[in-house]
């Protein structure tokens, strides 16, 4: 399945994780440069990024042992189509928010005592990039905690920049939670490790037994990442973490980091558990996210901030992934279902960095998200309005997006697999979606005479918040290359129903 | 096949598309230039629609395909049903255009988005007409939503909002119902074209329930936008948008597509002679009955000449859904051909019904006393398409009422002369009453927020009057000259034969 790397002893993508941290490191003696080194970061990412997805989409799936250390001992890094596929949707989002965030943290002339110094948002979030692409890359199932760890840390780090009271407390019970997570996964794979006697995920797949001690490990990791996904009920921290944080930060968190920890759980699932994942247990989580796409929804009818509305989708939009497990369970759908997670993660990705920094460029402008008074918002910040309306299109799932097409993929699924209130479920969840976007339009694009006090906006936030939503709207026209990558290597191919590999 | 032949289906909705991209993003003072490429792109389209009306009768293929997701194409294919919908959209969308660019002169509301959106709107609905499978069809069928919403809601105000809200309400939800319905049917027979004579024949033994759910999912959630009773409420509503704006919904956009869909439906999805089998035809004639009638009662009641017009479409284009419940070659004449004859007469009447607002400031019909004297070209086009409507011979209307009794009779459900009969009553009942007071009252001095005569130069602006007394020109002459070479009869004719293999 794993096709040799001719890199390998020269393994230039592990430069995905060096790069970040080298920048952090550099950040730390010229604090003045910070953005410029983050920026730099960002493009040789992206850069490595593209090209591991052409190596993997050509040659199929790699991997590399770090300083020559073979498995047991050293630590492996592997790229197949999936992971490849996250580092580079990881490296488009993020270096759109880190653009975004440059012209967010720039020095201002009056001393603003509301925004955090820059120095401290560049390094942490090179750390949480480092954490997010090595999570991306590793292969066995202890790396995939430590940088679960590390990302965790930064995340909260970064939830708390603002110093603000509400902003404190949210990133305290953030952090909370995130140890828990972690915890308990870090439990889980201390039972499989003492049951198998390994930890990669390739072995764990070939070896794994139905037996109680894996029973009790899927359990115990699946819990904790979860938890950290903020799957129902278990998504009480995220809301005010997300709405509290500055602009790119909630953006960071909404887009990439809970796609992280689901992404684990995907792995884990299809990858390593296979036998131990049956219908029975794929089941709670499908049922969780069945309830969150509707409680997110409800909630997010009811949000009196922008924000909160914005965190709140973010719940519901999750409760959709979770759909998979049960839908994949059925022999006929696996394939379908699982395109349809993968191209939700990364629609989803894309739509909701756009919706955040929209709406940090509302709170910018305003000096306030609050919904009922940000009538005629659209005449003040067009750019804006614009993306956050392109995004509300793919948070929707409606023609041409890669919200689309996920939500197709998810409806055809859940008939195939005659999982019929599932489909409900989704369908639903779209109209309720539409409800709760409509009501912040509605009142955005009404026409007002009366001029609002609105604050400039620098051109590159409002451009780099379209520029994320007109990718969400591409997405609906790229599917088959898109999918075609993801499809690369995971050993669930071999089972899929879907279409041949392009 | 060409390659210019396989690209055309493609050229010609970007003649649109592109333009409409281009215009937002054109400044709202460059008056000039984005009339320029408004009507630029309308006559380019014009010329190619010409180019493809030709090739299609003389055998050529135009057909696009780009992969959408695995196993599923975008098709856009041009047969001679498409092309009935694709040239009544284009002429229409030319004089349409000429006609706002004048109505929204003074408009204090952005020109640059109106134009934009209209843009898009003229896209979808070329799309829609080009769709050449089920999933095609649904993307452009939601993305005339959603460029539609806009340009409801145009002027900002709160009744508009309001009807905005409504509007969505019903096409989002009717959008959803469709999206589920074609997941089903994908699911159990895969992702098949639109093929005259209907694909589901093979199907009937082991789907038959399942294709008759299908087909009442597909029909509510086409029915809709087509405004078929019950689900009907938007429409009314959403005659506060500008003058423009309903002509192009009320003609060939928003209730046109629902038509259309059902048509495409009945005859190149399931085949009418399959559906007559699974005894879905009588429902779909009775629902339509049911609509002609009320809607024709509902505009008698109306004082409001906008809110008449309205009612008197809920009405006059469940014709179409009439002559498509009937099985035989006349009935299914009747119905397709006043998808045309519909168009060109409504368009008519809500661009004199904007002239009249606009020059007089009269909106309801007891205050149209003696107008004929003041606009006699705008009502001279008035009275024609009114008695087109009614069904007076040789007007457009009366070929459509006449074939679908035919086909009533023949088919053996005389009920059918008997509805036509009582709408025809109907009709008459609620439109030589306006034509009365128009001709035949003396002039009431104006009241207020009415204006009174101009004196000298033409009674509207060139730009206002031209586009209905052409339209009433077209709904006269593919009256007079039905069986003339190339009339929407004589067109309809052909995609029968094709249909009937006759």
């Amino acid at each position: 399945m794993i096709a040799p790397d001719p890199t390998i002893g020269d393994p230039w993508w592990v430069w995905v994780i060096a790069g970040p941290l080298a920048a952090a490191c550099a950040m730390a003696v010229f604090r003045k440069l910070s953005a410029a080194f983050g920026l730099l970061a960002g493009l040789i990412i992206a850069g490595l990024a593209a090209r591991l997805i052409l190596l993997v989409a050509e040659a199929g799936a790699v991997k590399t042992e770090i300083g020559g250390w073979a498995a047991p001992l050293g630590i492996e890094l592997m790229a197949d189509g999936l992971s490849a596929g996250m580092l580079g949707i990881t490296a488009l989002v993020g270096m759109i928010i880190s653009i975004y965030a440059a012209a967010y943290f720039r020095p201002h002339d009056g001393a603003d005592p509301s925004n955090p110094p820059p120095t401290l948002f560049w390094p942490l979030w090179m750390f949480l990039w480092a954490a997010l692409n090595a999570l991306f890359l590793s292969a066995d199932i202890f790396n995939m905690y430590v940088t679960l760890e590390l990302m965790g840390l930064s995340a909260v780090a970064l939830t708390a920049l603002s110093r603000e009271p509400a902003a404190v407390s949210a990133a305290l019970r953030y952090l909370l939670v995130s140890l828990l997570g972690s915890l308990s996964y870090l439990m889980g794979v201390a039972l499989l490790y003492g049951a198998f006697g390994t930890l990669g995920l390739a072995s764990l797949a070939a070896e794994l037994t139905p037996a109680p001690a894996a029973l009790a490990a899927l359990a115990l990791m699946s819990a904790g990442l979860m938890m950290k996904a903020a799957l129902f009920p278990l998504h009480f921290w995220l809301p005010p973490a997300h709405a509290a944080a500055p602009a790119p930060v909630s953006a960071l968190l909404s887009a990439l980091v809970v796609k992280a920890s689901f992404y684990l759980l995907l792995r884990l699932w299809f990858d390593a558990f296979g036998p131990a994942a049956t219908a029975a247990a794929a089941l709670i989580p499908g049922v969780l996210g069945a309830v969150a796409v509707l409680w997110g929804s409800v909630q997010a009818l009811s949000a009196q901030r922008l924000k909160m509305l914005v965190a709140y989708s973010t719940v519901a939009q999750l409760g959709y992934l979770f759909l998979v497990f049960p839908l994949a369970a059925a022999e006929g759908a696996r394939g379908t279902a699982w395109c349809a997670a993968i191209y939700f993660v990364i629609a989803h990705a894309c739509a909701k960095a756009a919706v955040f920094l929209a709406a940090g460029n509302v709170l910018i402008g305003f000096g306030h998200d609050r919904i009922e008074e940000l009538r005629g918002a659209v005449q003040d910040l067009p750019v804006s309005m614009f993306g956050f309306a392109v995004a509300g299109v793919s948070l929707i799932g409606l023609p041409p997006s890669g919200g689309f097409i996920a939500k197709w993929l998810f409806v055809t699924a859940a008939i195939d697999a005659g999982q019929w209130p599932l489909a409900a479920v989704v369908v639903a969840g779209g109209l309720l979606s539409t409800a709760y976007i409509f009501r912040f339009f509605s009142r955005a694009f009404a026409h007002v005479t009366e001029k609002h006090s609105c604050c400039r906006v620098h051109p590159a936030m409002e451009w780099s918040a379209l520029a994320l939503a007109l990718c969400a709207l591409a997405l609906g026209l790229t599917a088959p290359p898109v999918i075609g990558l993801f499809q690369v290597g995971p050993p669930l191919l071999e089972t899929a129903a879907m279409g041949g590999r392009p | 096949m060409t390659t210019f032949d396989a690209l055309m289906p493609l050229l010609i909705p970007l003649t649109s598309l592109i333009p409409g991209v281009i215009i937002f993003m054109l400044p709202e003072e460059r008056r000039t230039v984005r009339t320029a490429l408004n009507l630029g792109a309308a006559g380019v389209k014009l010329g190619l629609v010409a180019v493809m009306v030709w090739g299609v009768l003389h055998g050529h293929v135009y057909e696009t395909r780009l992969p959408l997701l695995p196993g599923f194409q975008l098709v856009l294919a041009a047969d001679a049903l498409s092309v009935l919908l694709v040239a009544l959209s284009s002429v229409l969308w030319f004089v349409t255009t000429l006609y706002a660019v004048a109505y929204l002169e003074h408009a204090p509301q952005s020109r640059s988005r109106f134009f934009g959106f209209f843009s898009l709107c003229v896209t979808s609905t070329i799309g829609i007409a080009l769709a050449g499978n089920l999933i095609t069809f649904l993307i452009f069928y939601e993305m005339l939503t959603l460029t539609t919403y806009p340009l409801v809601v145009h002027r900002g105000t709160p009744e508009s909002m309001r009807a905005g809200k409504i509007y969505l309400a019903y096409t989002i939800g009717g959008g959803a119902l469709f999206l589920a319905a074609t997941a089903w049917l994908t699911v159990l027979v895969g992702p098949l074209d639109f093929t005259q004579g209907g694909m589901l024949g093979g199907y009937a033994d082991r789907y038959a329930g399942q294709l008759r759910v299908i087909f009442f999912m597909l029909i509510a959630g086409l029915g809709v936008k087509a405004a078929l009773v019950p689900l009907h409420g938007w429409l009314p509503q959403a005659m506060i948008a500008p003058a423009p704006v309903s002509a192009l919904l009320h003609a060939v956009a928003v209730v046109k597509a629902g038509a259309f869909g059902i048509v495409r439906v009945v005859y190149d999805v399931y085949g009418i002679r399959f559906a007559a089998e699974l005894g879905l035809l009588q429902p779909l004639a009775l629902i339509a009955a049911v609509t002609i009638v009320y809607g024709s009662v509902m505009a008698l009641l109306q004082d409001d000449l906008k809110k008449r017009l309205a009612f008197s479409t809920v009405s006059q284009v469940s014709y179409i859904a009439l002559g498509a419940g009937i099985l035989g070659p006349l009935a299914t004449l009747g119905g397709m051909v006043h998808l045309v004859h519909q168009g060109l007469m409504k368009i008519t009447l809500f661009f004199c019904a904007g002239n009249l607002a606009e020059s007089t400031g009269i909106h309801s019909i007891r205050r149209m006393a003696g107008v004929g004297r003041r606009l006699p070209l705008t009502m001279g086009a008035f009275t024609l398409a009114a008695f087109g409507m009614i069904g007076v011979p040789p007007m457009a209307g009366f070929i459509s009422k006449w074939y679908i009794g035919l086909g009533g009779v023949a088919a053996g459900e005389s009920w059918v002369i008997a509805v036509l009969a009582a709408s025809t009553a109907l009709n008459a009942a609620y439109f030589l009453p306006i034509l009365h007071l128009v001709w035949f009252k003396e002039p009431e001095p104006p009241e207020a927020g009415e204006r009174p005569q101009r004196r000298g130069g033409l009674e509207v602006h060139w730009m206002l009057l031209l586009p209905p007394v052409l339209t009433a020109l077209l709904a006269l002459t593919s009256g007079l000259l039905a069986g003339a070479y190339l009339s929407p009869l004589w067109w309809t004719r052909l995609i029968v034969a094709r249909e009937y293999q006759l």
